[in-house]
């Protein structure tokens, strides 16, 4: 929902960064105002998912030049931790999993780190065992997967269930989502998309990680923005999905090459 | 290296039950000497603090006796036993039906021959016990009993002996907790027989809790026959210096034996865990995990053997030796030593030593999660496996379900 008069939430202005020293980002410009959902597209190794682990402040990604401004603060100062008590959400490509660690407790101990940060009462373990069942429908999740460890042997759709039963938890307000898409069957993707239109609303946004046009069916975007060489090549509409599901990406080399950058 | 000068001739001379046993040790001490780097069991030993030993007053029946006030209360059916090294364990205990009391001919019969069979009656740590422990806690096990929690305390810069011998006989079960407690620069000799008859269970936990100084020397050996099924679930934290060895021989195979330890070190502490398992019969299985968690400068040993004669044919047995690093400056020696000679035998190892797993710590600090809470959070999830199989709640009674590492409580 584009509103002209909304919040801006997130600024990215001229971000640089490198992983191991290798440049990923070279100059990402990025404006995303409350109420918007914008889709993030491009080939693989374009520097979509850097850009998801720097604004989450993964520390193996070292920012060297640029600035991200979130509710008006120098994002890139705050530690990961910070970032998430503040609604900085970060939906895995790849969730990990964490043998031996309850997913409920990680849930409620994560939920009272932001609700402490909001202002909000914490949860004790029954107050939270009902908010999470309350949450799961968001969803349509199994309650057996609260008792089992973080991730351990959940499969791909249930892992990517269980990053939008975070963020559901989590009421982020800039939601970054890398590539919730991946490894979901069609049903899978509809609950999963379901459940980000759902927590999507006027105080907050979201930032989808894609590859593809299917997930764009189910969440329309007010925004798509296409990336190669570490920045953002182009902006368009939601028409822009479904012009590049036709043409490809081969406009991008020709795009770089006539820069000089490939 | 000799033993240290006159600290034999100081000991008070042979008597009791134990008579024949002091003597046959105090002589194997004084013949075997001091152990040797030299000697591989000993290869990677801090010498110096087996040595200091030696500075402490061996605990007896005039010692005064450790406080057994402060422990936390014992479920309901459970029998506990305290074992100070002092006064008698079963002194105005009424033992509950199935559990009585081995004595006489009985118990000469049966002291040391579980040793034997487990090929450890000579074994260094073994003779210092025979040398000076002066009482025996020997039970035997009929039918299904309730649980036994035996509680072995040192404080007061002692050396406490304790040796205890327990008979579980045909189709018995027993359930066994033994918490081994240190403070006050304490050391224990613990010396633990355990022989399981056809189709007996015992489920073992061994709990054993230092402050930082303490200094522990623990040898249990179990013999196992056919049919019957012992598992052995080892914690330990807190030996400034320590070596744990648990030797399981099942002498006609058919036997399932299963064995999880955790050993946590910090400071400057050592702690070697030593296991051996020896299969003398067909169609037995080993399920063994070990884990250990090493931080600040402390190193941290683990020597798992596995023996596979030729009659011991299909054989089942896996070890893992699972290792985490806290510190740059902790180390973990980690060595299988598996002998197979049957060759119809399925047998698999391995190790890995690695440190708190770096996406693990982001995904949890995405998550709103500090650092320190979440390297917590991972360390209790690395110690849940082996603490969660303590026997009679004792993760939840006695570490309130927390450890302390590296200055860290998980």
């Amino acid at each position: 929902m584009i509103r002209p008069d909304a919040e801006l939430l997130l600024e990215i202005n001229d971000l640089h960064a490198s992983v191991e020293d290798k440049p990923i980002l070279n100059g990402v410009n990025l404006q995303v105002k409350a109420g918007e959902i914008h889709a993030v597209m491009g080939r693989n190794g374009s520097g979509k998912s850097t850009l998801s682990k720097v604004l989450a402040g993964h520390p193996a990604y070292r920012v060297t030049s640029g600035s991200v401004r979130y509710l008006g603060r120098d994002l890139l100062e705050l530690e990961p931790e910070e970032r998430s008590r503040l609604g900085v959400f970060l939906g895995f490509q790849y969730p990990i999993e964490i043998p031996g660690v309850s997913n409920l407790e990680f849930l409620r101990v994560s939920t009272n780190a932001r609700r402490e940060k909001q202002g909000k009462e914490e949860f004790d373990t029954f107050d939270f065992d009902d908010h999470v069942r309350n949450r799961l429908q968001v969803v349509q999740m199994d309650p057996a997967f609260l008792e089992r460890s973080v991730n351990e042997g959940f499969s791909g759709g249930e892992k990517k269930r269980n990053e939008i039963l975070q963020m559901a938890l989590l009421d982020p307000v800039v939601a970054i989502l890398d590539e919730t898409d991946s490894g979901l069957d069609i049903d899978a993707l509809r609950i999963v998309a379901g459940g980000v239109n759902e927590l999507a609303s006027p105080d907050n946004c979201t930032l989808l990680i894609t590859h593809y046009q299917r997930l764009l069916d189910e969440i329309t975007p007010d925004y798509v923005h296409v990336m190669g060489a570490g920045r953002i090549l182009r902006t368009g509409g939601s028409e822009l999905a479904l012009e590049l599901e036709k043409i490809g990406y081969d406009w991008v080399d020709q795009q770089l090459a006539a820069e000089g950058v490939a | 290296m000799a033993m240290p000068e006159g600290w034999l001739t100081q000991l008070p001379a042979p008597a009791g039950t134990l008579e024949p046993v002091q003597r046959r040790g105090r002589l194997a001490l004084s013949e075997q000497g001091f152990p040797s780097r030299k000697q591989e069991s000993w290869r990677l030993t801090d010498l110096t603090r087996l040595e200091a030993l030696f500075q402490l007053s061996i605990a007896d029946q005039k010692s005064d006796r450790s406080s057994a006030d402060s422990l936390p209360s014992v479920p309901e059916q459970a029998l506990r036993l305290v074992i100070d090294g002092s006064l008698d364990p079963l002194q105005g205990v009424t033992l509950p039906a199935g559990i009585s009391q081995l004595e006489g001919a009985e118990l000469q019969q049966a002291l040391g021959h579980t040793l034997s069979r487990c090929r450890c009656a000579s074994d260094w740590p073994v003779e210092l016990n025979h040398g000076v422990s002066q009482q025996i806690l020997a039970l035997r096990i009929r039918g299904n009993v309730p649980p036994v929690e035996l509680v072995m305390l040192a404080a007061n810069a002692m050396l406490v002996p304790t040796r205890v011998l327990l008979l579980v006989e045909e189709k018995a079960e027993l359930e066994l907790l033994q918490v081994v407690s240190a403070q006050g620069q304490a050391a224990h000799s613990h010396l633990l027989e355990i022989h399981l008859g056809q189709e007996s269970k015992v489920n073992h936990g061994l709990l054993a809790l230092g402050e930082g100084q303490e200094a522990l020397l623990a040898n249990l050996a179990v013999e196992q026959e056919s049919r019957s099924h012992y598992s052995l679930v080892s914690v330990s934290q807190g030996w400034s210096f320590g070596r744990l060895e648990p030797r399981v021989v099942q002498v006609d195979g058919q036997a399932s034996t299963s064995i999880h330890g955790l050993s946590v070190t910090a400071a400057d502490e050592q702690f070697a865990v030593h296991t051996a398992m020896r299969f003398e019969g067909p169609e037995g299985t080993l399920d063994q995990v070990q884990k250990t968690i090493a931080a600040d400068r402390s190193h941290s040993i683990f020597n798992g053997a596995i023996q596979v004669p030729r009659p011991a044919q299909r054989t089942n047995a896996s070890q893992l030796s699972r290792n985490l690093l806290l510190s740059g400056r902790a180390r973990v020696d980690a060595k299988p030593e598996l002998e197979i000679v049957a060759d119809d035998v399925r047998c698999t190892h391995g190790a890995t030593v690695s440190q708190l797993q770096e996406d693990q710590l982001f995904y949890l600090r995405s998550r709103g999660i500090t650092q320190s809470s979440a390297a917590a959070l991972l360390l209790r999830g690395y110690c849940k496996e082996v603490l969660d199989r303590l026997p009679l709640e004792g993760s939840q009674r006695w570490l309130g379900d927390s450890l302390q590492v590296g200055g860290m409580t998980s």
